[in-house]
C-alpha cells in the first residue's frame, strides 16, 4: 500500500501552488494499517503520529527576491510498548515494507534498554473541543500573490530611498495521532507570515505578523511602519548604559517572556532546573500580571490535544503576580498526585510538559499612553539574541535591534544606538506600570504567544553596540 | 536515486528553466539520553526525499517533495519553475554564477566504527554508567547524558554534468551535572555544553571521550560551584578554554564572513556583518598571530564542516579568513564570488537537508595553533582568570558587542591556578577582542570541535559547523559584566 498524497499534476500555471493534504480518511486509514502491522508484530500497544506539511516561503533583499521554496511531507512516528518499556520510530516512507521495517526498529529499540516501572499505559478515547484554525484563503496562495505583494514592498523601500529584506511565508499542515487503545484525534490549520526589514543606513527597522488568516494582516501596512520607523531611527545617539524606563513593543515582551514557559513544567520543577522551585504560591511577580496557558484563546495556533493525544485543558499559570499552577503530562501529573493537564510532549523524552500557548493579561495602555506618560525612557521595537545567564532568577542577555528610541517628556526625540541588556525576568516581572492589550505577537527567539507592550521601570542595560 | 534526479532536471529544463540542480538525501539518526538513572529519549528516524533547485526567466526556485516516484519528482520539478518564474515578478538583477568544472565522484566520510552497528544495550549501558558516576556526587541535583548518531547520504546532480555520491556518518556525545542550592542553579558538562562532543566520525569518536573518568569530576565541580567565589567584574587578563574558544570564533568570526549576510541576504533575520566589502584586505582584525582559515578538506580533520563537495557541487577548499592578523576571506558561493572578485565559489553551500535549500555555511572555522604548551602559558600569566565550558552566549546583528559566560573560571595569580571562580562572563568589541589576543597554545592542544546546531535561514536550518581551537590568552578584556548589577 502506498498513501501517495494528493499533488496537483505538473501544470505550469497552477504548480506554483501547493500540495493539497491528506483527507481525514486517509489519516485514518494510514493509522489504522500501522496500526495493524504493529500488533502481528508483536507490539502490546502502539501510538502513531501522522504529520504533514506543505509550505512555501518567497524571501526578499536588496529589493528583490533571491530565495523562493515550497515544501511538501509527510511523517509517521511509531512508538511501541514492549514488556514495560517504549521506544520511538519514524520515517517518511509510507510504503508498508517501509512502515514494518520502523515498528521493528522501534521495538528494537525498546527492547535494549531496562523496564520502566513507571512507564503508563496508553490512553484511551478522549473527547476534544473543536478549534478552527484552516483557513482556505491562505491554503490557496500562490507563489505569484505572494511575489506580488513583496514586489510592493520593494517598490515603497525604493521609493524611500530604503532597502527592503524580509519573508512573506505561507502553508497548511496537519498532525493525527492514533492508539491501539482506540484514541484518535486529528488537527489541520494555516499559517501564513510577513516581516521586513526596512535598512536606511545605517540605519534599520522591522515590522512582522503572522496569523492562521493571510488576510489578518496587511504587508503593505507592515512595509509602511517598517519605512517610517527606519527613516526615524537614522541619526542615533550613543547613550550610557544604565537603568532605563522601556517601553516594550509586544514582539519585545514576546520574544523575553517566552523564555519563561519551560519553567511552569511540572518535570523542570521536579528536577530543580525551574525558576520557580521553592517559588510556587509566593507573591513572585507585579500583582498586575496574569499568565495563562490557553490553545483555545481566538489569537492563539496549535492542536487542542498533546502528545498523547490528551486534551489541552486551560490553565491559569500566575495570578495576580502568584505563580498557582503548573502543567503535567501524565506521568509528572501521576507522580505529584494531579491530573493531567494536556501538556505532555510526544513519549519518550525526558523534558515532561511545557505550556505551548501562553498568554499574558493585558491593559488598557495605548503605545501612544506609554510615551505619553515618560519623563525619560527608551521604545524597544524588538530584541535579538537572547540567551540566559542565570537560570534562577532569570537574567537574561540579548541586545535591541531595529529601532531604539529615546522619549524624553512624553515624546519620541530620536534614536539612541542599540544597546546589551542584563535582566532578571522576575525582577522585570515585578516592574511592570502600564500594559497594553494583548496581541498576538511574533518575534524570532520565542514561539508566538498573546502578549502586550509594557512599560516597565529599571531595566538593566550594561553595554552599547556600534551602531 | 540518480534516475530520479536525471528525471527532476530533464523536467525542469522542459518546463524552461536554464539551469537546475538536485539533491537527494537519505538521513537516518538515532537519539539516546538519560536523566537521573533513566532512559530519556530513545528513538530512530529516517528521512528521505528530493530537492531541487532552478533558475528561470533570470530567478531562482526551489521545491521538494518526499514523493519519490517518477510522477512526483516530476511534478516538484515543474513546480520549482513555476516558482523560479514568480520571484522573476520581483527580482532585482540576473543570477550570475561563477564557473565550476562539472564531477562525477563518490565519496565516503572516514570512520572506524559505524555507530549504527554498534549494539544499543552497549550505548545505553555507557551512558547510564556516566548518569551514575554523577549521581554519586553529593548535591548533584540532575544529570543528563545524551548520544546523536547520523549517517546522511546524498545525491547532487547538477544541469552542468555532475553526479556526486557523498556519505558521512556523525557522532556526538556529552554528559552534564546540575546542582541546585539555595537559590542558584550551577552546571559542569563534559566535554562541551549543550550536547557535548560532535564530529564527523563513527563510535570511536565517543571511545575516546572517556566518559566514565570525566563524570565524577564534572559532577563534583558543579557541587562545588556554589561555595567558589563569584567572578570580579573587572578589565583583565583571560585564557580562554579551546571548546569556548571555538564559540567564540564560530560567533565573531563564522558568521560575519559569511558573504549572504555581508551582501544584504540575511539582513530580516540572522542579520548582517560589520565586515563590508571595503574591508577585506584592509581591516586588522586580529593581533599578528592570529590566523584563521575555513578548510572543509578532510587534511584539516573529521569536523562538522567537513566535506568533498558542498551541496553546490564546489569541491572542498581552504580559504584563508585571516592571516598574519589581516582580513583575507569570505565564504562564498557561486552566485556571489564575482561579487569580490574571485573566479571560483569558495564551497561553502551547505543545505540541512532534502527540503531545505542550500545557503552560505560556515565549513570548519578554525583558529591555526600557535606556539605556546598550556603549563607555560598559564605560569606566564601574573594575574587573570581561565574559563571553561560556554553557559550563554550573544552578539549582536552585526556581530560587533558580544558577550558570553562559562560554567567555570579560575583565578590566575603568579603564574598558578589558586582559586574557583563561579559564574564568570566576559563582553567585548569583536575586532579589538581579537587585536588583545597575544598567545596561542600549540598544536598538542589544539581540538576540532563540533558546534551541532547553528541556526540560519528560512525556513530555519540547523547546521554542524567545525571550530579548531586550542587555549588562548587576551589581555584587558572586560570581566564580569552579566552578574553586574549597576
Amino acid at each position: 500500500m502506498k498513501f501517495a498524497p494528493k499533488t496537483r499534476k505538473a501544470s505550469s500555471k497552477s504548480a506554483a501552488k501547493g500540495a493539497e493534504l491528506l483527507e481525514e480518511r486517509e489519516l485514518r486509514q494510514m493509522i489504522a494499517t500501522a496500526l495493524h502491522l504493529a500488533k502481528s508484530t508483536g507490539a502490546e500497544e502502539t501510538e502513531i503520529h501522522v504529520d504533514e506539511v506543505a509550505d512555501t516561503l518567497t524571501r526578499f533583499a536588496n529589493n528583490g527576491i533571491h530565495q523562493n521554496v515550497a515544501e511538501h511531507g509527510v511523517t509517521v512516528s511509531i512508538r511501541t510498548v514492549l514488556d514495560g518499556r517504549t521506544a520511538r520510530a519514524t520515517t517518511n516512507r509510507l510504503d508498508q515494507d517501509s512502515l514494518r521495517a520502523a515498528i521493528e526498529a522501534s521495538l528494537s529499540l525498546a527492547h535494549s534498554q531496562p523496564k520502566d516501572p513507571l512507564l503508563l499505559p496508553m490512553p484511551g478515547k478522549q473527547r476534544y473541543r473543536r478549534v478552527n484554525r484552516f483557513i482556505k484563503q491562505t491554503a490557496a496562495l500562490t507563489a505569484e500573490d505572494r511575489a506580488r505583494a513583496v514586489r510592493r514592498a520593494c517598490d515603497l523601500a525604493v521609493k524611500k530611498g530604503q532597502v527592503a529584506a524580509g519573508i512573506f511565508a505561507s502553508g497548511q499542515s496537519q498532525s493525527a495521532i492514533g492508539n491501539s487503545r482506540g484514541l484518535f484525534a486529528t488537527y489541520r490549520e494555516t499559517h501564513a507570515e510577513f516581516s521586513i526589514t526596512m535598512q536606511e543606513e545605517p540605519a534599520a527597522s522591522w515590522a512582522k505578523a503572522n496569523s492562521a488568516d493571510v488576510h489578518a494582516f496587511d504587508p503593505q501596512k507592515l512595509a509602511e511602519r517598517a519605512s517610517e520607523k527606519a527613516h526615524l531611527a537614522v541619526n542615533a545617539r550613543e547613550l550610557a548604559p544604565g537603568r532605563f524606563t522601556v517601553i516594550l513593543e509586544p514582539a519585545a515582551v514576546l520574544d523575553l517572556v517566552g523564555f519563561l514557559f519551560y519553567d511552569f513544567a511540572a518535570t523542570a520543577l521536579r528536577d530543580k532546573r525551574s525558576c520557580l522551585n521553592d517559588r510556587m504560591g509566593k507573591q513572585l511577580f507585579g500583582n498586575n500580571i496574569t499568565i495563562t496557558d490557553d490553545a483555545y484563546h481566538p489569537l492563539q495556533q496549535g492542536a487542542s490535544f498533546d502528545g498523547e493525544g490528551l486534551p489541552r485543558e486551560r490553565v491559569t499559570l500566575v495570578d495576580a503576580g502568584i505563580p498557582k499552577n503548573l502543567v503535567y503530562s501524565r506521568a509528572s501529573a501521576k507522580a505529584a498526585g494531579k491530573k493531567p493537564t494536556g501538556h505532555g510532549f510526544a513519549l519518550p523524552n525526558e523534558y515532561g510538559e511545557a505550556p505551548m500557548n501562553l498568554v499574558f493579561g493585558g491593559g488598557d495602555s495605548s503605545l501612544e499612553r506609554m510615551i505619553a506618560s515618560t519623563d525619560r525612557g527608551l521604545l524597544v521595537t524588538r530584541l535579538w539574541y537572547i540567551r540566559e545567564v542565570d537560570p534562577y532568577e532569570k537574567v537574561m542577555t540579548g541586545m535591541t535591534r531595529d529601532g531604539l528610541f529615546l522619549v524624553e517628556n512624553g515624546r519620541v526625540t530620536g534614536a539612541a544606538r542599540n544597546f546589551r541588556f542584563n535582566q532578571s525576568l522576575i525582577e522585570m516581572l515585578k516592574n511592570v506600570e502600564l500594559l497594553g492589550p494583548a496581541v498576538r505577537a511574533t518575534g524570532e527567539e520565542a514561539f508566538e504567544m498573546v502578549v502586550p507592550a509594557m512599560k516597565v521601570h529599571e531595566f538593566h542595560f550594561s553595554e552599547a553596540t556600534k551602531f | 536515486m540518480w534516475d530520479l534526479c536525471t528525471n527532476a532536471l530533464d523536467t525542469a529544463k522542459l518546463r524552461g528553466a536554464t539551469y537546475g540542480d538536485v539533491r537527494g538525501m537519505h538521513i537516518r539518526q538515532r537519539d539516546l539520553t538519560t536523566k537521573n538513572g533513566q532512559v530519556g529519549t530513545l528513538a530512530q528516524t529516517e528521512s528521505i526525499g528530493i530537492g531541487i533547485r532552478v533558475l528561470a526567466n533570470g530567478a531562482w526556485g526551489f521545491a521538494s517533495t518526499d514523493r519519490l516516484t517518477r510522477e512526483g519528482v516530476a511534478a516538484c520539478a515543474a513546480q520549482a519553475v513555476s516558482i523560479a518564474k514568480a520571484s522573476a515578478l520581483a527580482k532585482r538583477g540576473e543570477v550570475v554564477m561563477a564557473p565550476e568544472e562539472s564531477y562525477i565522484d563518490s565519496w565516503q566520510s572516514p570512520f572506524r566504527k559505524d555507530p549504527f552497528e554498534i549494539p544499543l544495550e552497549r550505548q545505553l549501558a555507557l551512558l547510564l554508567a556516566a548518569d551514575e558516576e554523577m549521581r554519586r556526587v553529593k548535591g548533584i541535583t540532575l544529570t543528563e547524558t545524551d548520544m546523536q548518531f547520523r549517517k546522511i547520504d546524498s545525491w547532487f546532480a547538477s544541469s552542468s554534468g555532475s553526479r556526486i555520491h557523498q556519505r558521512k556518518v556523525i557522532s556526538g556525545c556529552g554528559i552534564a551535572a546540575t546542582s541546585f542550592q539555595g537559590d542558584e542553579i550551577q552546571k559542569r558538562s563534559y566535554p562541551n555544553s549543550f550536547g557535548g562532543q560532535y564530529a564527523l566520525q563513527g563510535y570511536e569518536l565517543i571511545e575516546s571521550l572517556n566518559l566514565l573518568k570525566n563524570a565524577p569530576i564534572v559532577a563534583e565541580e558543579a557541587a562545588a560551584l556554589h561555595s567558589a567565589s563569584q567572578c570580579p567584574e573587572k578589565i583583565g587578563t583571560l585564557i580562554l578554554g579551546g571548546s569556548q574558544l571555538g564559540l567564540q570564533i564560530h560567533e565573531s568570526v563564522g558568521h560575519p564572513i559569511e558573504l549572504d549576510r555581508v551582501l544584504g541576504q540575511e539582513a530580516n533575520f540572522a542579520g548582517t556583518s560589520f565586515l563590508t566589502l571595503d574591508q577585506l584586505n584592509n581591516l586588522k582584525y586580529g593581533s599578528s598571530i592570529v590566523n584563521v582559515v575555513a578548510d572543509a578538506r578532510l587534511d584539516h580533520g573529521q569536523g562538522l564542516g567537513t566535506f568533498a563537495y558542498d551541496d553546490e557541487g564546489v569541491p572542498a577548499q581552504c580559504t584563508d579568513i585571516i592571516k598574519d592578523g589581516k582580513f583575507r576571506g569570505y565564504l562564498s558561493n557561486r552566485e556571489t564570488a564575482h561579487l569580490i572578485g574571485l573566479k571560483r565559489s569558495s564551497g561553502t553551500m551547505r543545505t540541512e537537508s532534502w527540503n531545505r535549500l542550500p545557503i552560505i555555511r560556515m565549513t570548519n572555522v578554525s583558529l591555526l595553533p600557535g606556539t605556546w604548551d598550556y603549563d607555560d602559558l598559564i605560569a606566564d600569566t601574573s594575574d587573570g582568570i581561565l574559563m571553561e565550558t560556554n553557559r550563554s552566549w550573544s552578539i549582536d546583528d552585526r556581530r560587533y558587542q558580544f558577550q558570553f559566560s562559562t560554567e567555570i573560571g579560575w583565578e590566575i595569580r603568579g603564574g598558578k591556578k589558586v582559586r574557583m571562580l563561579k559564574n564568570p562572563s566576559y563582553s567585548g568589541i569583536t575586532t579589538e577582542f581579537w587585536n588583545s589576543c597575544d598567545a596561542i597554545c600549540k598544536f598538542d592542544h589544539w581540538t576540532l570541535w563540533g558546534t551541532p546546531n547553528c541556526g540560519k535561514g528560512q525556513p530555519m536550518q540547523t547546521m554542524g559547523t567545525g571550530h579548531g581551537a586550542s587555549p588562548s590568552r587576551f589581555r584587558n578584556v572586560r570581566i564580569g559584566t552579566a552578574f553586574s548589577n549597576q
